[in-house]
């Protein structure tokens, strides 16, 4: 569904992805891993045009995004729960769902998608009319889902849903993102650092390091090579 | 006390008040979806008076048998349609090719569009100041308490209040609303959404340029003569009044206007009881600025906001 062919991305001087190729089938979950730094954001943020390809393709559905402007991409059905959040911290709950909803007319399936962004996290219609910027990290990495998950996407892309939340929020937030691909039939792309998890609800994974892919595989067989355990899974 | 003098300094300062504040609505818009200040913004209020003067002489012949109120409100939309272009055209010819610099070069740039625009209005227009005629008969209306109101500052101070409400609604029941305040908020997960940034930026540019329009149209009906220069002073203190109410803020933005007008006629009202020449009415709203930016640099009703790094 989302195949990436040598994939060069650069900040300037830097070069931050070294030509890396992946393939995201329909329907699964694949996670990319690697330490902080290896270049997952940095492929996240190129496939949402948030930054420009230096070289190589991006293909989507058989059509090549990789010169489209960020906000034609999620009209094309690929949704991003940016790092950090990113929520809009002074609009409403409410708001922030509407604007992940922004390039539809659809005000029925619009109303639909907001009932079933809160059957997946209720603690969302708690808080409605609250600013977003009020809420937990929890609530916050819940929200960006939802209002990614408002643009009725067919792929979804999540950087670091783990990061800076409740060790026990994030097994409720990992546990919805498998209901998300089971239920809703939404192909992922996962980033993460926390590895063991990571590979825990996906099919397959990719390991980059200093932007380049060092090792990819199903998830199973990656979590059992001794080099990722040792690397990413904190065995000796 | 003379509660007379009084009520008709509050009625002068709330109608120039008005003035401040629809041009300080523009400055803070610009401000939250660009995070810079457009200087050239004063210019453009200037531009909506000279729109106003020729529109109304072009279309003269055509309003015969017109009611004033319909005549009035067509060279004002005229006015500020044109302003709005204008707006738009400056973002993009100027504005737009600079979006990923330096913010300091945008506002040096802002500064030369707005030369730009003044002495280009000297040279169509003419430096000597021009007369604005009446759009509408106007009397001297007697308010309770001893003090009186021009028809003019009826409609200004009515017109006013029925943008803002305009203004209200756009920003905040509005797709279009809702995305200018998103790009404010965070203009890359506003990308994300699928928000395409230059036309929100366009836009805002449009709403504020046209009101502006709308204040440069009042000003010259409150002072009935227009020059090229006669942005410049009403352009800074709106500026100011944006930062008093807390730069980013529309309800500050119309507050800081509505304060500093009243503010600046109190002064001159009583220049003689507090020691203060009136001749110094221009400085007040400068030394209003060095107060804010001293004690509450976050403005009247602004959020201090932390850069993100």
């Amino acid at each position: 569904m989302l195949e990436i062919r040598d994939l060069v991305v650069g900040y300037g001087e830097i070069t931050a992805l070294h030509g890396i190729s992946l393939d995201i089938p329909r329907g699964r979950i694949v996670t990319l891993i690697g330490a902080n730094g290896a270049g997952k954001s940095s492929t996240l943020r190129a496939i949402s045009g948030l930054v420009k390809a230096r070289s190589g393709s991006i293909v989507f559905e058989g059509e090549n995004v990789t010169r489209l402007p960020a906000h034609k991409i999620v009209g094309r059905g690929l949704a991003q729960s940016p790092e950090g959040r990113m929520v809009f911290s002074n609009l409403t709950v409410l708001e922030n769902l509407r604007m992940g909803a922004h390039l539809r007319r659809d005000k029925a399936g619009i109303s639909a998608d907001l009932d079933h962004v809160f059957a997946l996290f209720p603690r969302l219609k708690e808080r409605l009319q609250q600013a977003a910027g009020t809420l937990s990290g929890g609530e916050q990495q819940m929200l960006a889902i939802g209002r990614a998950l408002m643009s009725r996407p067919k792929c979804l892309l999540l950087d670091e849903p783990s990061l800076g939340i409740a060790p026990l929020l994030v097994r409720s937030i990992f546990d919805r993102i498998v209901q998300i691909n089971q239920e809703l039939g939404l192909t992922i792309l996962l980033v993460e650092q926390n590895a063991n998890l990571a590979l825990k609800i996906s099919h397959s994974g990719y390991v980059l390091e200093t932007g380049r892919v060092i090792l990819e595989g199903e998830a199973a067989i990656l979590r059992n090579d001794p080099g990722v355990r040792a690397a990413y899974l904190g065995e000796a | 006390m003379d509660w007379g003098n009084f009520a008709q300094q509050l009625v002068n300062g709330l109608s120039l008040g008005a003035i401040y504040a629809l041009i300080a609505l523009g400055y803070t818009m610009v401000y939250g979806v660009l995070r810079f200040i457009n200087f050239a913004h004063g210019d453009v209020f200037m531009i909506g008076a000279f729109a106003g003067l020729y529109i109304n002489r072009w279309l003269k012949p055509f309003f015969t048998g017109l009611p004033e109120a319909l005549s009035t409100a067509v060279v004002l939309l005229l006015s500020m349609g044109a302003c709005a272009c204008l707006g738009v055209l400056i973002e993009k010819l100027a504005y737009k090719p600079l979006r990923n610099r330096s913010r300091l070069t945008v506002l040096i740039t802002a500064i030369g569009v707005s030369l730009f625009l003044s002495y280009s209005a000297q040279l169509i227009f003419g430096a000597a100041p021009k007369g604005f005629p009446n759009l509408f008969n106007s009397t001297t209306h007697d308010l309770p308490g001893g003090a009186s109101a021009t028809t003019e500052q009826f409609v200004v101070l009515g017109v006013t209040v029925l943008l803002l409400a305009a203004l209200r609604w756009i920003v905040l029941g509005t797709r279009m609303g809702l995305a200018m305040r998103a790009l404010s908020n965070n203009p890359a997960a506003a990308s994300l959404m699928g928000v395409n940034t230059d036309a929100v930026i366009s836009f805002t540019f449009a709403l504020g340029s046209a009101l502006a329009a709308a204040a440069g149209i009042f000003f010259a009906m409150l002072y009935q003569a227009i020059d090229p220069f006669m942005g410049i002073l009403p352009g800074i203190k709106a500026f100011v009044a944006a930062v008093l109410g807390g730069i980013g803020s529309l309800p500050g933005a119309a507050l800081g206007g509505v304060l500093i007008g009243l503010i600046e006629t109190l002064v001159v009202g009583y220049s003689q009881d507090i020691g203060i020449p009136s001749g110094y009415r221009d400085a007040v709203a400068f030394v209003l600025l060095i107060l804010i930016l001293l004690f509450k640099p976050a403005g009247l009703l602004g959020k201090s906001e932390r850069e993100k790094v």
